[in-house]
C-alpha cells in the first residue's frame, strides 16, 4: 500500500530528457504548468498534450510508472471533473433533478481531466528523469540570486536532498511500526474515519521519536564527513548547459508558441 | 611502527543537568592512554555502556576530552582550526547504516565527503569511483539505497569514508545490525582495506569473532582501560572477560572448558587453530 507513492522516485538512465541540465528541466517544467493552464480551445489543448506524452515516451522510464504516479490521484482527478460537469453555464443538454450537464459543462470537465493528467504526468519526468541530488542543486541555482534577500537557498536545498532521501526510509518503518501494532492487536483499517484517525496516533508517536533519534545521528555522521554548509562546497556533478540544453529549450520555446498561436488563430471552446 | 593516534591521559564525562538544575557529571572516559600505531587494525571491546562510542568520537575531536589530550598524527583533536582536516583524516561509520547515507544515489552519497572539502569535480568523480571499487559497490553506484541490503548500504558509507582519502577509519559497531551475509561482507571488506591501502582500522564491536581478527584488542571497561593486547593473549583471558560481561570467541571458549576452566595463555581464536588445539589435547591424554 505505502509503497505505491512515488513521490521522489528516480529511475536512473541516460535518455535525452535524463541528459538535461535541471536547471532547464525546472524552468520548462514551470513554464509547462503555464502554458497547460493557459490553453483556451481544443486544439491547443490536444496539442500540448501530444507533446507531455511524447516527452514521456522520451524519458525512456516504463510507462507503468507514470501509470503509477496517476493511480494516486486518480480519484481526485475524476472528482473535479465531475463536480465540473454538473456545474456547467448555459443551456442543459440533459437534466436530472437539479443536475444538469451543459457543454460548457462538458468541456470545462475535459479540460480539467487532461490539465491534471498532463501536469502530473510532466511532473513525473521531472522527478523520474532527475536525481534528487540534481533536482536540489538545480533549485540552488535557480534560487542564488535569493541570497540577496538574507535566505539560506543552500540550507533550504540541503534539506530537500534529505527529506526526499529518508521518504522510502521513513515509509518502510511506518509499515513495520503498523505491523507492530497490529500484532498487538490494533485495527487500522476498520471502523469510521475518527476511529481510524485515533488508530493512527500510536503509529505516528513512535514515527516522530525515531525520526528525531535518526535526524540527530544523520546531523553527527554528516559532520564526520566535514560537513559545514554551503561555503566552499564543491558538486562532484556541476551543472553546465549543453548543446541539448539549448536545442529543447528551442524546441519547446516553439511549442508554446503553437499553443499561443492555436489560442489565437481558432475560436475558444465554450467555458 | 609510527604513532597514529596518541591518547594521553584522558579523562570525559558528559555534563547533563538534571530537572532541578544541577550539573551531573558523570565520568565516561577515565584517565586513559595508548596509542594507535600507523596501519593497525585495532578492535576496541567493552560491555554496553563502557564508552566506547565516545571514545571514538575522541578519534576525530567530536567529542574533545575534559583532561589530557588526544593527538592525531601530532595535532591536537581540539584544534578548531584544522577540525576538517582531522575530520577527514580519520573517518567515523555508525552502526545505523541508514542513518549516515545523505543523498538518495549511492555514488552522490560517496561524494559527499569530498564535495564538502571542495574538492575539484574531477578529481571527486575518481575518487568516488576508487572508493566504491574498493568495498565491491560500483556496480551499484546508482542504486537508491533504500534499494540495497543492510551490508551493501553499510559498504556504501564506508565508501562515502573512503572517498574523503582518510588514514585512519573508526566503526562503531557496523555490523551490530546485518545479518550474517551482510556481516562477512562488510568484514572482508574492512579486512582488505587495512591489508591493501594500508588504512589503520579502530573496529568497535561486541562480535569476538570480529575482534579475533585484528592485530590488537583494547578492552574498556566502565571508561577504563582493562588491556591491551594481541587477541590470542587478551582472549585467553577467560575468567577476566566473563567477570567484566564480555565474551571470548567460541573456539577459545570450547578450548578453555576441555580444559576444565584453567587459565593458558594460548588459547586458540580460530577454527583451524581450535581444531589442532583439541587433536593436541586427545593425542596427549
Ligand atoms: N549524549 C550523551 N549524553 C549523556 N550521556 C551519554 C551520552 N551518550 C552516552 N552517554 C552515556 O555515556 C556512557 C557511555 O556511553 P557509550 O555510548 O560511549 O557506550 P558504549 O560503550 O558505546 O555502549 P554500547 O556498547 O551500548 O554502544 C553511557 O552510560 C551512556 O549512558
Ligand atoms: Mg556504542
Amino acid at each position: 500500500m505505502l509503497s505505491d507513492i512515488t513521490i521522489g522516485q528516480f529511475f536512473p538512465g541516460n535518455s535525452i530528457i535524463h541528459r538535461l541540465d535541471p536547471r532547464i528541466k525546472l524552468v520548462l517544467l514551470l513554464s509547462f504548468i503555464v502554458f497547460i493552464f493557459i490553453t483556451g480551445n481544443y486544439f491547443s489543448l490536444s496539442f500540448i498534450f501530444i507533446f507531455v506524452l511524447s516527452v514521456v515516451i522520451m524519458s525512456g522510464v516504463a510507462l507503468k510508472m507514470y501509470l503509477k504516479s496517476l493511480k494516486a490521484i486518480v480519484y481526485i482527478v475524476l472528482f473535479t471533473s465531475v463536480i465540473n460537469l454538473l456545474y456547467g453555464r448555459g443551456e442543459p443538454i440533459a437534466q436530472l433533478g437539479i443536475l444538469k450537464v451543459t457543454v460548457s459543462g462538458i468541456n470545462n470537465a475535459v479540460f480539467v481531466f487532461i490539465r491534471i493528467v498532463s501536469l502530473i504526468l510532466i511532473s513525473s519526468v521531472l522527478t523520474y528523469t532527475t536525481s534528487p541530488t540534481q533536482l536540489t542543486d538545480g533549485m540552488e541555482r535557480l534560487m542564488s540570486p535569493l541570497k540577496v534577500f538574507k535566505i539560506q537557498v543552500h540550507e533550504i536545498a540541503m534539506m530537500m536532498t534529505i527529506a526526499l532521501r529518508f521518504i522510502p526510509t521513513l515509509l518502510d518503518e511506518t509499515e513495520k511500526i503498523m505491523n507492530a501494532q497490529k500484532a498487538r492487536g490494533a485495527s487500522m483499517d476498520s471502523g469510521n474515519v475518527i476511529q481510524r484517525i485515533k488508530a493512527f496516533i500510536p503509529v505516528l508517536v513512535p514515527l516522530l521519536v525515531s525520526s528525531f533519534r535518526r535526524a540527530y545521528e544523520l546531523a553527527t555522521a554528516m559532520e564526520c564527513r566535514c560537513y559545514h554548509g554551503g561555503d566552499g562546497r564543491t558538486r562532484m556533478k556541476s551543472l553546465h548547459l549543453k548543446k541539448a540544453d539549448y536545442i529543447s529549450s528551442a524546441v519547446c520555446v516553439i511549442a508554446f508558441c503553437g499553443v499561443v498561436a492555436l489560442n489565437i488563430i481558432l475560436p475558444a471552446a465554450e467555458r | 611502527m609510527d604513532n597514529f593516534i596518541e591518547v594521553k591521559n584522558v579523562t570525559f564525562g558528559y555534563k547533563d543537568y538534571d530537572n532541578n538544575n544541577i550539573l551531573n557529571e558523570t565520568c565516561v572516559i577515565n584517565n586513559i592512554s595508548f596509542n594507535v600505531r600507523k596501519g593497525e587494525f585495532l578492535a576496541l571491546l567493552g560491555h554496553n555502556g563502557s564508552g566506547k562510542s565516545t571514545l571514538a568520537k575522541m578519534f576525530n575531536g567530536m567529542i574533545t576530552p575534559d583532561k589530557g589530550e588526544i593527538l592525531i598524527e601530532g595535532i591536537r583533536s581540539d584544534d578548531e582550526d584544522r577540525k576538517y582536516e582531522i575530520r577527514s583524516k580519520v573517518g567515523l561509520v555508525f552502526q545505523n547504516p541508514d542513518n549516515q547515507i545523505v543523498a538518495s544515489i549511492v555514488e552522490e552519497d560517496v561524494a559527499f565527503g569530498p564535495e564538502n572539502l571542495g574538492v575539484p569535480p574531477k578529481e571527486i568523480r575518481e575518487r568516488v569511483d576508487e572508493a566504491l571499487k574498493a568495498v565491491d559497490m560500483y556496480e551499484y553506484r546508482n542504486f537508491a539505497p533504500h534499494k540495497l541490503s543492510g551490508g551493501q548500504k553499510q559498504r556504501t558509507a564506508i565508501a562515502g569514508i573512503i572517498a574523503m582519502q582518510p588514514d585512519c577509519i573508526v566503526l562503531d559497531e557496523p555490523t551490530a545490525m546485518l545479518d550474517p551475509k551482510g556481516r562477512a561482507e562488510v568484514m572482508s571488506t574492512i579486512k582488505k582495506l587495512n591489508k591493501e591501502k594500508n588504512i589503520t582500522v579502530i573496529l568497535i564491536t561486541h562480535y569476538m569473532d570480529e575482534a579475533a581478527a585484528a592485530d590488537r584488542v583494547i578492552v574498556i571497561d566502565n571508561g577504563d582501560l582493562l588491556i591491551d593486547d594481541t587477541p590470542k593473549k587478551v582472549f585467553s583471558h577467560v575468567k577476566l572477560l566473563k567477570e567484566h560481561g564480555l565474551d571470548v570467541p567460541q573456539s577459545a571458549e570450547i578450548a578453555y572448558m576441555l580444559k576444565g576452566g584453567k587459565e593458558n595463555d594460548e588459547l586458540p581464536i580460530n577454527r583451524h587453530r581450535c581444531v589442532e588445539y583439541i587433536v593436541e589435547l586427545l593425542n596427549n591424554n
